[in-house]
């Protein structure tokens, strides 16, 4: 069996799964019972001012019948009392001592804010924390939050009053609401930050009402824009998470993955291109903590079967494949194939090849059954068919190389190889 | 004994419900609708006779547009609504449902059908306007589905349109022959309701062709004349006995059964049904549902040459009707002129005979069935009498058409009088089929 434990700067936790900054990490409750279930750690609910929240404040995107496809949240910074939430961690630590507890941080702009929070969290019992730079509504309009975040500078100088005084591992958390994370991660490597952990929320208006008129969440006859998370921001997040683990400065400090993980695989996507412990919400929010027993499990049976001893034998093992569009190799080529004995004759592939792609399959009319063949020499190779087949390996691509050697958009340039083929 | 009354009213009540109950809630259509994987060129879609756009309409049902869903059903097949409930899927749609070569099981395109006609019913969303008069008659013989699906696209298309219907009901074999657990005569009131909704036809009830009327009288009075008035006459086994009390037939049977009250209808304690085609299963079913003691089928061929689906014989067998394969009657035997027993040859199958079917033939040893009441299911014949007096071209009865039209000048045809009885969805098709023919007749274009 692989060892499936975690160790993030000294902060140690059985498994790789912590629960993001969220409801399900608000109080002492919630996080028993993931305790209970199995979760490796939690960032406590974000911590600063009290606010107030609004009542409605959810909503989500549903998509051919699935539930919450992407979810949304209007909701701001933990809104009870700093002094109960202080006491709760205290308690959660005694009972819970080999769980990662992170306290996610969001105090006012002042160096003595900051330090006065950060002074009381480590008394309670925190073994690390995250700077919340990244909530997207709510908190901005008070120049916190993403307002920090899509700032380097501001970013910095929060960064740098924060190293002062901790004296435990800072994890700073960017907001994908900037064109690229880069930027700001690294002025918060440069001011000292430990980690990073990315993404937070993605501002967003999940839908109008057709009746009332009025988009989601509904407040009282209006709306605000939301964050968005959940299964549908997945690849965003993977996107920027390279950008990170790419970079000459921020791949120096390791990084928390978030957004979009539901699954045992998200994880493991997460991980391998470059983060060391992964954080959950919303799967969380729409199962419960339960899920977490088929996420050690299954990372466990990967593990075995690839023959990764510890999580560090496959972190960041994806990075180095992600490269620059100018730098793939032109003389790659693969077409479709379609098993016939496979193939339940939906039609799919060839009305997508046909109507939007390039005309590459064969029909030939049958009663009820038509069959659907590639034509080769007009397949491009571009995946559609096989991406809206619903059968599982019933398209496959077969490799077909131009030629044998490697040549990429410069050389071909160079070279003053023919541009159109068409 | 035969006699009626066998039950309470809640126990006929429970018999005849409805054997496939829709969907409860939206959401257990959407769970439904959204296995839908939205084929192209849909084999369930060429495996149903009036090609409706099924992958469209489940869709439109996953996009909250039952209205649209509705539409695109009753573009193609205006009695969709009946069809679902009727229609034999595991041989049509279903059947072909593209599921099956995944070894799981198939959409209920039939559920989900029902899901949107009912709502259009019930909330008579019209979705088609009769266009002006354009002052063309035409006369339909018969409101069965083949005459209504007819009428209504010559309706639409600004044509006057005068049904005579012997019956004082429309629907034909929708209201008076099929199974009374599929659709109720409530039901077939409000769908013929439906598609007359459209204005510009006429029903004249109670007029029977060849009785009221006369073929000469329509053809004076009329552009255009279509024949759909379906087969009626049971076939007779032609064996010693048939005239005894308690041998009846099963389009009898069941005609009374669909217009009278279940209370009214008498069976015996031992019923014999002889055939093995879909209405033997739906007399032999409904018998046992009236309460019979014991309902054995008997069928000269075996199992396997059956003509009704497995599926409808897995209904009779689970209504607990027993089977007799390779029986054939030979006589009635009677006491005080009422049914007492059935003697059957018993039969081997020999070689196929000219359709492929092996042909059974007696071993030389009988069998017999100690029963009260016999009901005969070995199919129907058509109208052969009018269709000869008429001189309409005919196949042993079956009238003969070219793009629906008959050698009989301004007389066209369809349906079961033509095809010798399938199913409603075929007649449907052919009421589509020969109002296209009538309205090029009359050149008029749509
Ligand atoms: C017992 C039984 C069960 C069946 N079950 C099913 C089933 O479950 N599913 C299915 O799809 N199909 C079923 N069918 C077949 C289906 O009912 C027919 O295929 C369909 O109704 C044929 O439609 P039609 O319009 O051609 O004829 P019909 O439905 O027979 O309609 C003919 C109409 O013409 C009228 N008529 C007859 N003679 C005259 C005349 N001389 N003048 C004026 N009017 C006249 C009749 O009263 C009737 O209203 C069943 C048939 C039977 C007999
Ligand atoms: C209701 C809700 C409240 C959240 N509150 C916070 C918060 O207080 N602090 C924070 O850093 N992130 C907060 N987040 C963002 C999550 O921690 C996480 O970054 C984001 O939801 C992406 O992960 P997911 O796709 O697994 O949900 C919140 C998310 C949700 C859904
Ligand atoms: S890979 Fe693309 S071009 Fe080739 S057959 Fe499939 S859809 Fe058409």
């Amino acid at each position: 069996m692989a060892d499936i434990s975690s160790n993030f700067l000294g902060i140690k936790s059985p498994n790789p799964f912590w629960l993001a900054s969220a409801p399900p990490t608000d109080k002492k409750i919630n996080v028993l019972r993931a305790y209970e279930a199995g979760w490796g750690g939690v960032v406590w609910k974000t911590l600063g001012s009290q606010v107030k929240n609004v009542s409605s404040r959810y909503s989500s995107v549903d998509y051919h019948g699935s539930r919450v496809m992407g979810f949304n949240n209007i909701e701001l910074i933990s809104d009870r009392p700093l002094e109960i939430n202080l006491k709760e961690i205290t308690e959660v630590v005694k009972l819970f001592p080999d769980r990662a507890m992170i306290v996610s941080l969001m105090a006012d702009s002042t160096r003595e804010a900051w330090h006065e929070l950060i002074k009381k969290c480590e008394d309670a019992g925190a073994m690390g924390f995250e700077l919340n730079f990244g909530c997207p509504h709510g908190m901005t309009e008070r120049g916190l939050g993403a307002a920090v975040g899509q700032d380097p500078e501001i970013a910095k100088m929060v960064v740098e009053w924060v190293m002062e005084k901790a004296t435990i591992p800072v994890i700073t958390k960017l907001t994908p609401n900037v064109h690229s994370v880069v930027p700001t991660g690294k002025a918060c490597v440069e001011a000292g930050t430990n980690a990073l952990s990315l993404i937070n929320t993605i501002q967003s208006v999940t839908g109008v009402d057709l009746d009332t008129l009025v988009p989601n969440p509904y407040v009282a006859g209006k709306s605000v824009f939301g964050g968005y998370c959940g299964p549908a921001v997945k690849p965003i997040a993977l996107k920027f998470l390279t950008t990170i683990a790419q970079n000459a400065t921020t791949k120096k400090v390791p990084i928390s993955g978030i957004g979009g993980i539901s699954t045992w695989r998200d994880a493991v996507e997460f991980m391998l291109l470059g983060s060391s412990t992964v954080q959950v919400c919303t799967a969380a929010m729409k199962h419960g903590f339960r899920i977490v027993e088929d996420m050690c499990e299954g990372l466990n049976n990967w593990m075995d079967e690839k023959g990764f001893k510890t999580l560090n034998d496959f972190i960041g093992k994806s990075v180095s494949n992600i490269t620059h569009w100018e730098d793939l190799d032109i003389n790659y080529h693969h077409v479709a194939n379609i098993n016939q004995d496979k193939c339940i004759h939906c039609g799919l592939c060839y009305i997508t090849c046909e109507d939007t792609s390039h005309q590459a399959i064969n029909l030939d009319k049958g009663n009820p059954y038509n069959t659907y063949t590639i034509k080769e020499q007009d397949c491009v190779g571009c995946n559609l068919c096989k991406l809206v087949c619903p059968v599982d390996n019933c398209i496959t691509m077969v490799e077909k190389r131009v030629a044998p050697e490697y040549i990429n958009w410069k050389m071909w340039q160079e070279k003053g190889l023919p541009l159109n083929d068409h | 004994m035969i006699k009626n009354n066998r039950l309470t009213t809640e126990q006929y009540e429970h018999n005849f419900s409805d054997i496939k109950p829709p969907f409860e809630t939206q959401d257990a259509a959407l769970v439904e609708a959204n296995r839908c994987l939205f084929c192209y060129d849909a084999p369930c879609t060429k495996a149903c006779p009036t090609s409706i756009d099924v992958p469209k309409f489940i869709k439109q049902i996953t996009t909250y547009n039952v209205k649209g869903s509705a539409h695109t059903i009753f573009q193609s097949n205006i009695m969709g609504a009946g069809c679902s409930k009727v229609c034999p899927v595991e041989k049509l749609c279903e059947g072909a449902c593209v599921y099956n070569l995944m070894e799981e099981p198939p959409i209920p395109i039939a559920k989900l059908q029902r899901y949107s006609t009912e709502k259009a019913i019930n909330n008579n969303w019209q979705y088609f306007e009769r266009k002006k008069s354009n002052g063309k008659k035409v006369a339909v013989i018969g409101a069965g589905p083949a005459g209504l699906s007819c009428a209504h696209i010559l309706t639409r298309e600004g044509v006057d349109v005068t049904i005579y219907e012997k019956e004082n009901k429309g629907g034909g074999l929708m209201t008076y022959g099929i199974a009374a657990y599929k659709v109720t005569p409530q039901f077939c009131e409000d769908e013929v309701n439906y598609i007359l909704g459209i204005g510009g036809i006429e029903v004249k009830y109670n007029q029977e062709l060849g009785k009221n009327i006369s073929l000469e009288e329509l053809q004076k009075n009329y552009d255009a004349i279509y024949i759909a008035f379906g087969v009626g006459l049971a076939n007779k086994l032609n064996i010693p006995g048939e005239e005894l009390e308690g041998v009846e037939d099963a389009i009898t049977f069941i005609y009374n059964l669909r217009s009278k009250t279940y209370k009214e209808i008498s069976v015996g304690d031992k019923v014999a049904v002889i055939g093995m085609g879909m209405t033997a299963i739906d007399a032999a079913t409904q018998a046992k549902r009236l309460g019979a003691k014991e309902v054995t089928m008997v069928y000269r061929r075996t199992e396997a040459e059956k003509s009704c689906t497995q599926h409808e014989l897995d209904i009779a067998r689970l209504d607990g009707c027993a089977t007799i394969w390779l029986a054939a009657p030979k006589e009635i035997v009677g006491e005080n002129g009422k049914v007492k027993a059935l003697i059957c040859d018993v039969m081997q199958l020999a070689e196929p005979d000219a359709k492929g079917k092996p042909l059974p033939v007696p071993t030389g040893q009988t069998l017999t069935l100690n029963v009260d009441m016999i009901i005969k299911a070995t199919g129907q014949n058509p109208y052969s009498n009018i269709i000869s007096a008429y001189a309409i071209d005919n196949t042993k009865g079956k009238i003969n058409i070219q793009q629906s039209a008959t050698n009989v000048s301004k007389v066209f045809a369809g349906g079961d009088c033509v095809n010798g009885g399938k199913e409603v969805v075929d007649a449907v098709q052919a009421g589509k089929d020969g109002a296209a023919s009538i309205l090029s007749f009359l050149q008029i274009k749509n």
